[in-house]
């Protein structure tokens, strides 16, 4: 089985520099079978980043890539509070440098009107898209995004490919929620490994929309994989869930970039 | 390490049976502290049967009940929990005492005297008690009496998850050591504690042991056993709630010795019986 991981961060791992960190995650990525991370934010987090902040954190990023470039795709961390220096991140990290896709994560809601002209510069890179989102039963942060939310800014560009990042936590109600949005994914990373997600996902949105996630190093790669082996569902379904959804996506930027995976 | 590399090492990771694989399942002998059998109240949950248990090469498996989450009439789901577990000899019910429930005492004597139950189980968040609550310490203190074994859930479910009808917060395990300490022949078991809790409140306890179903992180087993002593920790599952696999793949992806091993999958729990 081929396994690539769509949602990885350089926190919750040991190591004093973002190389350090990634080859410590990579060692037990290695143990578990995965071939490939998907890799953002750096290490010193920031829920609503200054624009320094989102360079300080890129930095790490490309840092650790730099070491592990056959093992590793860096996502762009972005905000929709900075959209001047966002899309400036996008060109530096992006069109001239290594990374294929972009990370919005809690400092804004997606469905705000500015985040508009990142979605349209990704779109025109061919990186691919993750929005974090989540329906927390005990309430969301104030800039935090829902499923919901994110269907209305997949409504804007209907043809631009989006992970829902979590598939909202509580994936009852977000797999619901992005049902009926065609250019939704499902990211499973980074909920506790309740049995029926994978399933559900696979019910609802069809296999070719649910992509493998860990959130590792702040959850265990084991805990995330165990969603996708331990889900009943065929072996064709799960290489696709493990990998080639995801590989899928990539493509275009890969091919774009020259490189082969 | 390039794509070929990669595969190559891959194919050979392979090659090597995982925890629940047919060849390694019948090597392991893996005791289960930590499953729950009957309805969950929200979710339509697989069974585990005989199958289940030969599957994933469970040699023992503790049952607890999910209707004694919200049931009223527990003796009545203690009994049920027991004639499930009739059906297969590797099944060990875990039956649940409620201690601000009338008349508790008597589940708690049907239970041990009646049904021959090892190990008991509670649910202080669902139920409505703290640790610190004197009928928590009296109940120790019979099921030490008793020479039974008392499993405390400190939680079933992420809290930003859990049905709204339903919510409970995580238990707070701070008067645990205090009470363990004034009834030092106890013997307790936290199930589904995560390593923030373990930190904060557990450190310190010799009669206390944990199980490992909601140890999270990257190597996070690994991790905890730099600070936790290995023959405290058993292999605990929370099935059907969670994959199965979780467990068994956490003990894939953290480094532990082949002592360690055995003991987190095995020795521990059976010692403790």
């Amino acid at each position: 089985m081929r396994i690539w991981d769509l949602h990885c961060h350089l926190s919750g791992v040991a190591g004093l520099t973002p190389e350090e960190r990634l080859g410590n995650l990579l060692r037990y990525a290695d143990r578990v079978g995965i071939e490939r991370l998907c890799v953002y934010m750096g290490i010193k987090w920031a829920q609503d980043p200054t624009p320094d902040d989102l360079v300080k954190q890129n930095d790490d990023v490309l840092r650790a890539m730099d070491k592990f470039p056959d093992r590793v795709f860096g996502f762009v961390y972005l905000s929709a509070k900075h959209v001047e220096r966002s899309l400036s991140e996008l060109e530096r990290c992006v069109t001239h440098g290594p990374m294929v896709g972009v990370k919005l994560w809690v400092a804004e809601k997606c469905n705000v009107p500015e985040i508009d002209p990142i979605i349209r510069r990704a779109a025109e890179l061919k990186a691919v898209i993750f929005q974090h989102t989540w329906f927390k039963t005990n309430g969301n942060y104030a800039g935090e995004s829902t499923p919901d939310d994110l269907v209305a800014l997949a409504q804007r560009f209907p043809d631009v490919p989006i992970i829902c990042g979590h598939t909202g936590g509580t994936w009852e109600l977000g797999l619901r929620a992005i049902r009926d949005q065609k250019n939704l994914f499902a990211d499973l990373a980074g909920s506790d490994p309740s049995y029926g997600i994978t399933e559900m996902a696979v019910r609802e949105l069809g296999v070719d929309r649910v992509i493998y996630g860990s959130d590792a190093g702040g959850r265990s790669f084991a805990s995330q994989l165990a969603k996708v082996h331990g889900a009943q569902i065929i072996e064709a379904d799960k290489q696709k869930i493990f990998c080639d959804n995801l590989r899928g996506l990539m493509l275009p930027i890969l091919k774009a970039k020259g490189i082969k995976a | 390490m390039n794509r070929r590399h990669f595969l190559g090492y891959t194919a050979a990771l392979a090659a090597i049976p995982l925890a629940s694989s047919p060849a390694a399942e019948k090597q392991a002998g893996i005791i289960d502290c930590n499953i729950h059998l009957g309805p969950h109240p929200n979710r339509d949950l697989p069974k585990i049967d005989s199958a289940f248990l030969t599957r994933h090469g469970i040699d023992q498996a503790w049952a607890g009940s999910f209707e004694a989450l919200l049931h009223r009439d527990l003796a009545a789901v203690n009994q049920r929990l027991v004639a499930a577990c009739k059906r297969d000899a590797r099944m060990l019910p875990a039956g649940s005492i409620h201690p601000l429930l009338p008349a508790w005492k008597d589940d708690f004597k049907r239970c041990v005297e009646g049904h021959g139950m090892k190990i008991l189980r509670l649910h202080p968040n669902h139920h409505g008690y703290t640790l610190a609550d004197p009928r928590f310490m009296e109940l120790l203190e019979l099921a030490a009496a008793g020479k039974v074994l008392v499993q405390i859930v400190a939680q079933l479910e992420d809290q930003r998850t859990q049905h709204p009808l339903t919510q409970v917060t995580p238990v707070d395990l701070k008067p645990l050591p205090a009470v363990l300490k004034r009834v030092p022949d106890a013997r307790v078991m936290v199930l589904n504690a995560n390593a923030a809790m373990i930190t904060t409140a557990l450190h310190g306890s010799t009669n206390l042991w944990l199980d490992m179903a909601m140890i999270e992180g990257v190597g996070g087993v690994e991790n905890l056993l730099k600070a936790w002593p290995a023959e405290k920790l058993c292999f605990g599952s929370h099935a059907p709630f969670f994959y199965w696999e979780s467990s068994s793949l956490k003990l894939q992806e953290s480094v532990l010795t082949p002592q360690q091993l055995s003991a987190v999958q095995r020795t521990n729990a059976s010692a403790l019986l």
